[in-house]
């Protein structure tokens, strides 16, 4: 099939792609560990001068007169938070929700006060940072900014390393919004469904139903086949809750704004759901093809692993394009925005503001099409999986 | 390196929302509106083939209409043609028969007024001759009255009956 030759040569790019991440990423992790352990013997010190820098940092800012910077601004916009920034100074804070080996700990991220105060719980005392120079540990997965603090006012390193980060943050609250807006949507659509039974849609079912019907007709049938209604509820749920996500994303002030799908996390629990539907679903010819491919023996040595990594892969390609194509949108605009702070000039927000209603306009395209995108490789690889060969 | 480190507490979050947006949808909302949208569509076909074969129907309909018209006015061509030969043959019929008829009359006619004239003349005949006697007797009476000219009229009836 020629589609299924464009297919391998897609998978075998994605393959080199995911091998080069690899390769980067390990690099950047050895430039980091050098890092640490040249900070981690200066601790006390640096400990010492990030208080008294935030401290000044915190002067600065209640002056109005900071430098910009940027870099700083976008990644905070892009990265996730423990509060919600609405404008200004103004912000509200979100529920810190910790485990710790002697139990959970909620409280409001308000307490730390953007990181100038430690706060006391009832487990340990707790510090807030987001400088990655000033954390010791470094990021990771389990936990990437709040630290304990040992009883001589230094990050405990050992109880830190304890915790685990359950936290309401900016991004969950936007998830979440997302999600009580669909339900809302499309529980009421449904009801308008039931009330008409056999009439043409009306108002907002008329607006989504041809959306619902293409992703039936144009993702489902044609690439899984006549199996497809068993996958359709999670091929709509995927493309409706990353459309929603990227609209509501695109919004700039409050409820919208947050980098939800252009957050790994997000992409990745949505690919993760992917590969484990694809692979429960599989029948005998998709494993034969896996473990035991039309080659010879001796080839096996290679292709199974090849074939294995090719399970991982596809779904690593969803996590990454998703991801990728909505946080450079983000940076994208950003960037222009703040071209206005860096001139330091009305001159050129015209330019800007011009530029950006480009690429909202240009974004708007993108949080469809990668919605599509997602959900029509999703049905590919449900459709491969599942696909009778007689 | 934050942006590609993803943190458990949005994972865990998204897992749990996504999981129940799933759930929710798939019950509450996907399975109504697919059912829904599958049998309109279906009810929609089928009323379609259902006008098609109406049409056809009418089709068909129209066309045996248009047959039995057609051979409506066939049979009252023939009806009427029949009728028009029939009058004529009726037509003639009479014709000829009243042609006879009148012959025979005719002849009835001739016959009788043949018969009347000959009554006639036989009547005529025997008037004349009575009144020619009668005329003849008078006459002679008158002649006779006087002796000369009885004579005469011997002598002249005897020179016809010598030159005869």
């Amino acid at each position: 099939m020629d589609c299924n030759r464009v297919f391998v040569s897609k998978v075998k790019r994605l393959t080199i792609v995911f091998t080069l991440l690899i390769a980067f990423l390990s690099i950047k992790i050895d430039t980091f560990a050098q890092v640490d352990s040249a900070v981690v013997p200066v601790d006390s010190a640096v400990a010492e001068s990030a208080h008294a820098v935030s401290g000044e940092h915190g002067a600065e800012a209640k002056h109005g007169e900071e430098k910009f910077e940027p870099t700083k601004v976008i990644m905070e916009h892009i990265a996730d938070s423990h509060v919600w920034h609405l404008w200004g100074h103004t912000s509200f804070p979100l529920p810190i929700i910790l485990y710790t080996p002697n139990g959970l700990e909620v409280f409001s991220s308000g307490h730390f006060h953007h990181g100038e105060e430690d706060y006391q719980g009832s487990k340990y005392k707790y510090r807030y940072t987001t400088d990655a120079s000033k954390q010791g540990m470094g990021q990771n997965f389990f936990n990437k900014n709040i630290k304990v603090v040992g009883a001589d006012g230094q990050i405990d390193e050992v109880a830190t390393a304890q915790l685990i980060d359950f936290s309401i943050t900016k991004n969950v609250a936007a998830l979440f919004l997302g999600v009580v807006l669909l339900l809302i949507i499309f529980i009421s659509v449904a009801g308008a469904y039931k009330k008409r039974v056999g009439k043409a849609p009306k108002g907002f079912q008329s607006f989504l139903e041809p959306i619902m019907v293409f992703v039936r007709d144009d993702i489902a049938k044609p690439n899984i086949g006549h199996k497809y209604g068993k996958f359709l509820p999670f091929l709509l749920s995927v493309f409706f809750f990353i459309l929603i996500n990227n609209l509501l994303g695109l919004i700039p002030i409050f409820p919208g704004g947050s980098n939800v799908t252009g957050n790994i996390a997000v992409t990745f629990v949505l690919a993760f759901f992917t590969m484990i539907i694809v692979n429960i679903n599989g029948n005998k010819y998709y494993w034969k093809h896996i473990l035991l491919p039309d080659v010879p023996k001796w080839m096996y040595i290679i292709m199974i692993p090849v074939e294995l990594i090719g399970v991982i892969s596809k779904p690593f390609a969803l996590m990454v394009r998703l991801f990728a194509n909505i946080t450079a949108g983000h940076i994208i605009v950003l960037s222009l925005v703040s071209l206005i702070f860096i001139f330091k000039s009305f001159g050129i927000a015209p330019v800007s503001v011009a530029f950006v209603l480009f690429m909202d306009v240009l974004e708007l395209l993108v949080a469809f099409l990668q919605a599509f995108i997602f959900t029509l490789l999703t049905a590919l690889f449900i459709g491969m999986a599942v696909e009778e060969h007689h | 390196m934050e942006l590609v480190t993803p943190s458990i507490g949005l994972v865990f979050w998204t897992f749990v929302a996504f999981l129940l947006l799933l759930l929710l949808l798939r019950k509450f909302a996907w399975n109504p509106i697919m059912g829904a949208i599958h049998d309109r569509e279906q009810s929609i076909d089928e009323a379609l083939n259902k006008a098609e074969l109406a049409k056809q129907e009418m089709a068909r309909l129209t066309s045996q209409n248009q047959d039995l018209m057609q051979q409506a006015r066939a049979e009252r061509d023939e009806i009427l043609k029949e009728a028009k030969t029939l009058k004529d043959s009726i037509l003639n019929e009479a014709k000829k028969q009243a042609q006879v008829e009148g012959a025979k009359l005719i002849e009835k006619a001739k016959i009788e007024i043949e018969n009347q004239k000959k009554a006639a003349l036989a009547e005529v005949k025997d008037q004349v001759s009575s009144l020619s006697l009668e005329i003849a007797e008078r006459v002679l009476r008158t002649q006779l009255d006087d002796k000369a000219k009885q004579e005469t009229l011997v002598a002249n009836l005897l020179k016809d009956v010598e030159l005869n």
